[in-house]
């Protein structure tokens, strides 16, 4: 350990007892809840402060009369012990205490939880779908629809021994390509589902989290106040990369959510009308999208892993091109862990990374893989 | 000593073996309950006869939506003609479903319903659906499927808003009709 | 401590069996306890080491020992290990020690059943930990083994499942065990209102075991027959519902954390009237109120799944069905400071630990009771707020307890003292240590770490350093304890009472330390005034 660590390390646990003593809040040191950008986080770290200001109350009255007890009767200091071992009245009083408290506690529990159930008219409604390990978004009233993985830089730096510091990437593990796009001081409807296994889909800043479970469809709602750039995670174990899952929701103004969404839908019309891309272009998308889709188990360099094999100088990405398009697309026969990307990947997606897989870490096969070539393969 | 420690212990197995049997008898409660409260977002059946004698609410207009998922391994597009529509509780409405088999074999798909809020779903009863059945579709064939269903009336009155989800999943094909049958067995609708 | 009961051969009607095969076919109490409790502390550090490969890969962040997937496979494992490995067979070593001679009999109901529901435990986690050498790798699906992820596991998913089928048949036939002996060979005089506070929780605790461990088998059973033979019970594609496992998962699960507890609360309430010189206060109370969080168990497992989505009634329903745990749990927690006011108090090792789980159990209290509120733990959820709290419910919950009761009875079992100077050397910091390791877990929960990932966000870079340096050294000042055992097993120390205590009270205490090895070949009997303290 570094001095600088062993530093901060101490500085960490004066932090914790100022934290008791004056309640001082070190921005290094995250400590509390988020007051969040929405009505019902608002009510909700209202209530959490409220359930903590009430149990610690009685926290400090309970572990008060404990020291005081543990000061003043014992044998050192000539306490003889009484004989009492038992008090009706006492035994009523504390168990009648803690319910009237506990029932205080409930009132306004209730009435937030009931608050947060009332989905009411939304005005839009945005559905989540949990993949291993990326998120899928539809805009179902815009026809809008896709992908969200972890952003490549950080998915190179979280490798076993990348040798990337994370400290050099800001809001390391908390950025994607695609981020969500939604307008402000709109109630929006969030449905929650999965493809796979059970995910669990949570932006602090909103004040929820829920499940997206495979069969069922869920539904929550929220009404983002600030724009701003709110950050999450899944929170329900999914498999190998459940760490490696966040969520990126940018909240802008009402006019600029649908100028975005006039932007968004050019692009996706673009991606799947099948025109021809240069090489350069092919190259350039294929290593983003590369990146963030295959670099977690086929390695950034190509190289693979243990269980994955090598795309550098593989018999695949160097053989027949209509066999590697056909295995990227529709998965793969011999090796079921080699997922079908067709669904997840537009056309010129997929033929941009097919096309770096057969050119990058000195494959140089020259091949282009245009989307008309994808379309084509899709079954 | 009068009393009899085996006799203690074998009642204790018994018990134990009783809620062996009382973790399946579980799985039967748990439908049950769903059924009665709507967790699960199971949606029910009634008949035509039924769904015409619940009384029309005029007055008020209920948005559904269709959400509709394909399983990774189905290699069909499936969606709904109209992403949502208005209906008035408990009037009779059809929605229309788009299937299109885009492999180039016959593939058998099951779907399965799920209902949100969950607490819609005690009111949301179907008369016909496609996801009553299996459905067998031809290499490329491309086919229209409907569901007839009433928003009961005794809805609560806030809500507003409901989505009716679907998600296809393949049939294994006959080399494992033992697999599909037993699965048949419970089928959620 | 294996040699402990050699020394006591001055008794004439020992006629003990020697080498090997005295513990592979022992069918004494004693004998069989010793191997629950060494056994468990055997799998304590062994769930302790994951748990220090879990802290040392989160020490910084970015990945530096561990993939992903063994880190899954660390959470999952340290997590059955120490609850089937080492806090249930604790448990159950105490139980078979203890019970016998505190209730006045010769042995257990069951003594050959008792010798079968050890032995089959090392069978059991040698099932377990092989996963760590097949293809696919030892279950990294989280405890909770949730479908469809658990059905991902490689092959040793029949592996988990059949192990977990046999620590559930082999903390059963404990169960009965109890339940048999304590119902049916009580000396004369010692009425269920005067067993001691241990026994008590036991009884419970037993009936908690029936009840709740067959539905566990019930549903691991189901997911095995959707992974083998298909059904479909979970698979939503078959008309299952994932959801319903949690539902039967959790029945058993909350149960499972009584059944942790239960016992512990049992252990303090033995140790503080001796170290207060003064009876316990409100004893049927504490039996009521031990009853009434034993049942309310029962109705509350669906607020470990809150987030699913379920209808507003049901929240409510599990809402306020938590909330009322906090009652008898607080009425416990008051008696035992009723019990300690206007004591005459002590602080030997014991009775350090005692208060150790006064304090810091009423932490995980609070922390549990903040999640029980329904629309606040949407936030607190999977996040290490809920690690935070569990692990102060467990640690210095659940383990102090047992290390309380260890340190309490350990003269009586060896005959020796232990080492107090080492005893409060391991006391001081353990509770340093495990303060340093959970209580910042709060934070990071709080402002936005979820639970089960490798890596996290460089903001949470320094709490996790801290953590990190907690989880080590609490990890080692453990090995005190194993030298204090090993030195009380030895006969190294001072000779012990047949009081050792100077307050201590009940029928344990009146046989010699160690005990001969068949207790009460003639029945005590008990009146009230040599009932429980």
């Amino acid at each position: 350990m570094s001095v600088d660590k062993l530093k901060r390390t101490v500085l960490g646990l004066i932090a914790v007892s100022l934290f008791f003593v004056s309640g001082v809040v070190l921005a290094e040191y995250p400590l509390n809840l988020t007051e969040g950008v929405t009505p019902t986080s608002q009510k909700v770290y209202d209530l959490h402060m409220t359930i903590f200001y009430i149990v610690t109350v009685i926290g400090i009255a309970v572990f008060a009369v404990m020291t005081w007890s543990i000061f003043h009767h014992r044998k050192s200091k000539g306490a003889v012990p009484a004989q009492f071992h038992h008090s009706t009245f006492a035994e009523i009083t504390w168990t009648i205490i803690p319910i009237l408290i506990l029932v205080g506690m409930a009132i306004p529990a209730t009435k937030t939880l009931v608050f947060m159930e009332q989905t009411g008219d939304a005005e839009m409604t945005l559905k989540v779908t949990g993949y291993q390990w990326k998120w899928k978004y539809d805009y179902l009233d815009e026809d809008i629809s896709f992908f969200s993985s972890l952003a490549a830089a950080d998915n190179e730096a979280r490798q076993l021994n990348s040798g990337i510091d994370p400290s050099t990437i800001e809001n390391y593990l908390k950025n994607v390509d695609n981020p969500i796009v939604l307008p402000v001081d709109t109630k929006i409807r969030i449905l929650t589902t999965a493809a796979d296994v059970i995910h669990s889909w949570w932006v602090p800043d909103l004040g929820w989290k829920r499940d997206a479970i495979p069969g069922y469809i869920n539904d929550n709602w929220t009404y983002i106040e600030e724009p701003g750039v709110y950050r999450g995670k899944c929170t329900e174990l999914c498999g190998k990369d459940h760490g490696f899952m966040p969520i990126v929701v940018h909240a802008v103004s009402k006019e600029d959510y649908v100028t975005w969404v006039a932007e968004k839908k050019a692009e996706q019309a673009a991606a799947s009308s099948g025109k021809d891309m240069t090489m350069a272009e092919l190259m350039e998308k294929g290593k983003t999208v590369y990146g963030t889709n295959c670099a977690a188990c086929h390695m950034p360099n190509g190289e693979g892993g243990a269980a994955f094999p090598a795309l550098a100088g593989s018999a695949i990405a160097t053989g027949d091109v209509a066999n590697h398009v056909d295995i990227v697309v529709n998965g793969s026969k011999n090796n079921p862990m080699m997922q079908a990307f067709g669904q997840q990947l537009n056309d010129a997606d997929l033929a941009a990374v097919i096309t770096y897989e057969r050119n990058a870490w000195g494959n140089d096969t020259g091949d282009m893989v245009q989307p008309s070539d994808v379309k084509a393969a899709r079954k | 000593m009068a009393k009899d420690p085996t006799r203690t212990a074998k009642k204790l197995a018994l018990f134990a073996v009783a809620m062996f049997g009382f973790g399946f008898a579980l799985v039967p409660i748990y439908e049950v309950v769903c059924e009665a409260t709507g967790i699960g977002g199971r949606t029910g059946v009634i008949s035509q006869s039924e769904a015409e004698a619940d009384q029309v609410d005029a007055e008020r207009l209920v948005t559904v939506e269709f959400d509709t998922n394909v399983d990774s391994a189905l290699p069909w597009a499936f969606k709904a003609a109209e992403f949502n529509m208005k209906v008035h509780p408990g009037e009779m409405a059809e929605a229309v479903f788009v299937v299109e088999n885009r492999s180039d074999k016959p593939v058998i798909g099951k779907a399965v319903p799920s209902v949100a809020p969950p607490i819609a779903s005690k009111f949301f009863d179907k008369t016909e659906c496609f996801c009553f059945t299996e459905q067998r579709l031809e290499a490329g064939e491309r086919k229209e499927m409907i569901v007839r269903f009433v928003v009961g009336s005794q809805l609560p009155e806030d809500i507003l808003i409901m989505t009716l989800s679907y998600r296809f999943f393949q049939v294994p094909d006959n080399a494992d009709v033992a697999i599909s049958d037993t699965k048949a067995v419970k089928t959620k609708i | 401590m294996n040699d402990a009961a050699v020394h006591d051969d001055h008794h004439d009607h020992d006629h003990k069996p020697t080498g090997i095969g005295r513990w592979l076919f022992s069918t004494n109490h004693k004998d069989i306890g010793t191997m629950y409790l060494v056994f468990s502390l055997f799998m304590f550090f062994v769930g302790g080491a994951m748990a220090l490969v879990i802290r040392a890969e989160l020490f910084q962040p970015g990945m530096q020992f561990v993939d992903p997937q063994f880190f899954n496979s660390m959470t999952t494992v340290h997590a059955l290990v120490m609850i089937f490995g080492a806090l249930m067979p604790a448990g159950v070593g105490l139980a078979n020690w203890m019970i016998p001679i505190m209730i006045g009999a010769p042995d257990m109901a069951m003594p050959r059943m008792n010798n079968m529901s050890f032995w089959i435990l090392p069978f059991a986690f040698t099932l377990l930990l092989s996963t760590f050498f097949m293809p696919g790798g030892a279950p990294a699906g989280g405890w909770t083994m949730y479908p469809p992820l658990v059905l991902q596991l490689g092959d040793g998913f029949p592996f988990l499942i059949f192990a977990v089928h046999f620590l559930g048949i082999s903390s059963i036939m404990g169960a009965i065990n109890i339940i048999a002996t304590v119902f049916n060979m009580r000396a004369p005089g010692m009425t269920f209102m005067r067993l001691p506070l241990f026994v008590w929780t036991w009884i419970i605790t037993a009936f908690l075991l029936i009840a709740s461990m067959p539905v566990l088998a019930g549903a691991v059973t189901m997911l095995l027959t959707d992974k083998f033979f298909g059904t479909a019970f979970f698979d939503a594609a078959g008309g299952g519902d994932p959801l319903l496992f949690q539902h039967v998962f959790w029945f058993f699960g909350h149960p499972e954390v009584y059944i942790l507890v239960l016992p512990s609360f049992g252990i303090i309430s033995q140790i503080i009237p001796t170290f207060a010189r003064k009876p316990l206060f409100g004893y049927a109370s504490m039996v009521y109120a031990t009853a009434s969080i034993a049942f309310l168990s029962f109705f509350v497992w669906a607020h470990h799944m809150f987030a699913v989505g379920m209808p507003l009634t049901g929240e409510l329903f599990f809402m306020y069905a938590t909330m009322a745990i906090a009652v008898p749990t607080g009425v416990k927690i008051f008696n035992w400071t009723a019990t300690m006011w206007k004591g005459s108090m002590t602080f030997e090792t014991p009775m350090l630990f005692s208060i150790g789980v006064l304090f810091m159990f009423s932490i995980g209290g609070f922390s549990g009771l903040m999640m029980g509120i329904t629309p606040v733990d949407f936030q607190y959820h999977d996040t290490y707020f809920i690690v935070a709290h569990f692990h102060y419910v467990i640690v210095p919950g659940i383990i102090y307890g047992v290390i309380a009761g260890v340190y309490y009875w350990l003269p009586k079992w060896t005959g020796v003292m232990y080492d107090e100077k080492l005893g409060k050397l391991h006391f001081w910091l353990s509770t340093i240590s495990v303060n340093v390791l959970f209580f910042p877990m709060h934070f990071i929960g709080l402002a936005g770490m979820p639970r089960r990932i490798p890596d996290y966000s460089t903001q949470f870079a320094d709490w996790n350093a801290i953590i990190s340096i907690g989880g080590f050294v609490f990890g080692l000042s453990q090995l005190i304890l194993v030298w204090v055992v090993i030195k009380c097993a030895r006969g190294d120390g001072e000779k012990a009472t047949d009081q050792v205590w100077e307050s201590a009270h009940g029928l344990e205490f009146t046989l010699p330390s160690p005990p001969p090895f068949h207790s009460f070949t003639t029945p005590p009997v008990v009146t009230d005034a040599t009932a429980h303290s």
